[in-house]
């Protein structure tokens, strides 16, 4: 039942804006089916008693008080930026022609 | 591209009825962002308030504020909601530069409250139930400014600057269940709904909800389906549609064009579209489908929520009396009509109208200044009431001065400009423009004898008994003494010299 196609992968691929030539598409489709195929044996293991959970420690409720803390300057927040414009973080066009 | 014909309203209502669904987004007041403690000061330097965590530098850590949660709840107490015991955050995963970490912080099967509803009152009074699907959490994106292409817009640019300081601002964002049974009425509930909505956000005091300012934002949905079919038409997403009178054009325009697309055996198209305040039509922006797969995941790195039940209920007992219960309390108080109410709400205007009732006014002058002169000017700047630069402390006094006589109204109207012109309090207003009214005996005597020796013929007719040709001589005395004159005591006056008693 689990495992990821080919297609699939693609399709990831494509949101994840990441360009994949067709001998990747067929190496990481195997790899990754591999991986999730071994996560997947979890549930082989966790019985209807263990519910699904998204955090390793049983937390909850875990807030902050609604207080500014001193965070970076303009220079700093924009120091790792490839192009900046107008102390703006520029990127490219966003929209191709169309 | 094809252009839709547009059917006539009338004849799209006949034929179908609309279903709409409405989805908008509060920007909390919150002092700090919802997963960091960067301020959310408004007018600050661009990415002078933002930190590793909002801007998705690698091993930060979100930490939920506290506020944005008791907010959520407030606001989902409110609308009738249940209060989730256990929820979480979701990733929201999409590309796109105003969101630097690549996905926001949302939620997504667990919203923080849902299945509530909220009673909005249409112009004639009638009450409309607008049932509430869910209100969850979620962060705002930073804002972007697009350089090269035609008047700011995205098309066309050659590329984009972007400021992060947004990014990150709590958002909470209400969708309603799908709201059927208005009919022709339709674009008048959506209207209702984000007004009602508006007043319950501000009530709460949670956020100004100011829509000219993003702090409130409407994405209206909307479908047809023919009279009697149970089933939903394919739905159109009208993005950022941001005034009240602009999420009534948007209703109205979808319908008449969804009606225009089916009537001529074609398919509405599921997609997203954009209204131009302009003109109020709307345009196709992009499709759904692939824009769709936000493969959703539990956020890892926050913790789940469990608000306590009597936190919960503590909130719920301390919830302010609710805007339709106020108004309707307001409205007995004030001796109106529901209709009445209803315009003062349209406006904004309920609460400047109580802040000025409590600062002495009486609520008739202060409804007149407020949804008059000063809603006049609002519109002239194209800002809400709230966002004009008087109080209602200040109306509050410019209507005192009226109702001791000092000012008449087209003098409180140059009191009220002098105010919005940031020339000081109304007294100084008064003073430095010298708009105190002619009154005393002396000036106002000598103005009336000249306005009488200056128009003879008019004189004459009173003396013989036309005592209405009196009106123009009191406008030769508003004249002569440039609209300061007290027109009242002017009119006994002239009547006096003339010799007729008043009529
Ligand atoms: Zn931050």
């Amino acid at each position: 039942m689990p495992g990821i196609t080919r297609e699939e992968v693609a399709h990831l691929a494509r949101l994840a804006r990441l360009e994949l030539t067709d001998e990747e598409l067929d190496h990481f489709a195997g790899q990754l089916d591999d991986i999730i195929g071994a996560v997947a044996r979890v549930s082989e293991v966790a019985a209807e008693d263990v519910p699904p959970t998204s955090h390793p420690l049983p937390l909850t409720n875990v807030m902050r008080a609604d207080e500014v803390r001193p965070g970076l300057t303009a220079q700093q927040a924009l120091s790792g930026a490839p192009a900046q414009e107008q102390q703006r973080f520029k990127v490219p066009q966003i929209l191709g022609e169309e | 591209m094809t252009v839709t014909e547009l059917v006539p309203y009338e004849e799209a209502l006949a034929a179908f009825d609309p279903v709409m669904g409405l989805e908008v987004h509060v920007e909390l007041g919150t002092k700090t962002k919802m997963f960091c403690g960067c301020a959310t000061t408004p007018g600050a330097e661009p990415n002078s308030q933002t930190c590793p965590t909002c801007l998705g530098l690698p091993g930060s850590l979100p930490v939920v504020n506290e506020i944005g949660v008791e907010s959520a709840i407030r606001i989902g107490l409110a609308l009738r909601c249940e209060i989730a015991e256990w929820c979480r955050f979701a990733r929201k995963n999409y590309f796109y530069p105003d969101m630097p970490k690549n996905f926001q912080t949302s939620q997504y099967d667990e919203p923080i409250a849902y299945d509530g509803h909220l009673d909005v009152q249409l112009e004639d009074g009638e009450v409309f139930r607008v049932g509430i699907e869910r209100a969850h959490m979620e962060e705002d994106t930073g804002k972007s400014t697009h350089i090269g292409g035609a008047a700011g817009r995205i098309h066309g640019a050659s590329h984009s600057l972007i400021d992060y300081n947004r990014a990150g601002i709590p958002l909470i964002e209400i969708v309603t269940k799908p709201i059927v049974g208005a009919g022709a009425r339709a674009p008048e509930v959506a209207r209702a709904y984000v007004a009602e909505l508006r007043e319950l956000i501000r009530s709460l005091g949670v956020s100004e909800a100011r829509m000219e300012l993003g702090q409130l934002r409407c994405d209206v949905n909307l479908s047809l389906r023919p009279h009697g079919r149970e089933t939903f038409g394919t739905r159109s997403e009208t993005k950022n549609v941001n005034s009240l009178r602009s999420v009534e054009r948007a209703v109205r325009f979808e319908i008449q064009r969804h009606a225009g697309v089916l009537s001529d055996g074609g398919t509405v198209v599921q997609e997203t579209r954009h209204f131009h305040e302009e003109n109020g039509t709307t345009t196709s922006g992009r499709v759904k489908e692939e824009a769709e797969d936000y493969r959703y995941f539990p956020e890892p790195d926050l913790v789940p929520l469990a608000p306590a039940r009597e936190w919960v209920e503590k909130l719920r007992a301390e919830l302010p009396e609710l805007p339709l219960a106020r108004r309707n309390r307001l409205r007995e108080e004030w001796g109106i009509s529901a209709h009445e109410m209803q315009s003062a709400l349209n406006a904004g205007a309920v609460d400047l109208i109580v802040a000025t009732v409590e600062a002495g006014a009486d609520a008739a002058a202060a409804r007149k200044w407020w949804l008059g002169e000063l809603a006049r000017r609002a519109n002239e700047r194209g800002v809400e009431l709230a966002g004009l630069p008087i109080a209602p402390a200040q109306v509050a006094r410019v209507a005192a001065l009226v109702a001791e006589g000092s000012l008449n109204d087209k003098l409180a109207r140059q009191v009220i400009d002098g105010v919005l012109e940031g020339e000081g309090e109304p007294d100084e207003v008064v003073e430095k423009r010298g708009l105190r009214i002619v009154s005393d005996e002396g000036a106002l005597g000598a103005a009336v004898d000249e306005a009488i020796a200056a128009n003879q013929a008019v004189a004459d007719k009173v003396r013989g008994g036309k005592v209405a040709a009196a009106g123009a001589l009191v406008g030769a005395v508003m004249k002569a003494t440039r609209g300061q004159a007290d027109a009242a005591r002017a009119r006994e006056l002239i009547l006096e010299r003339l010799g007729v008693s008043g009529g």
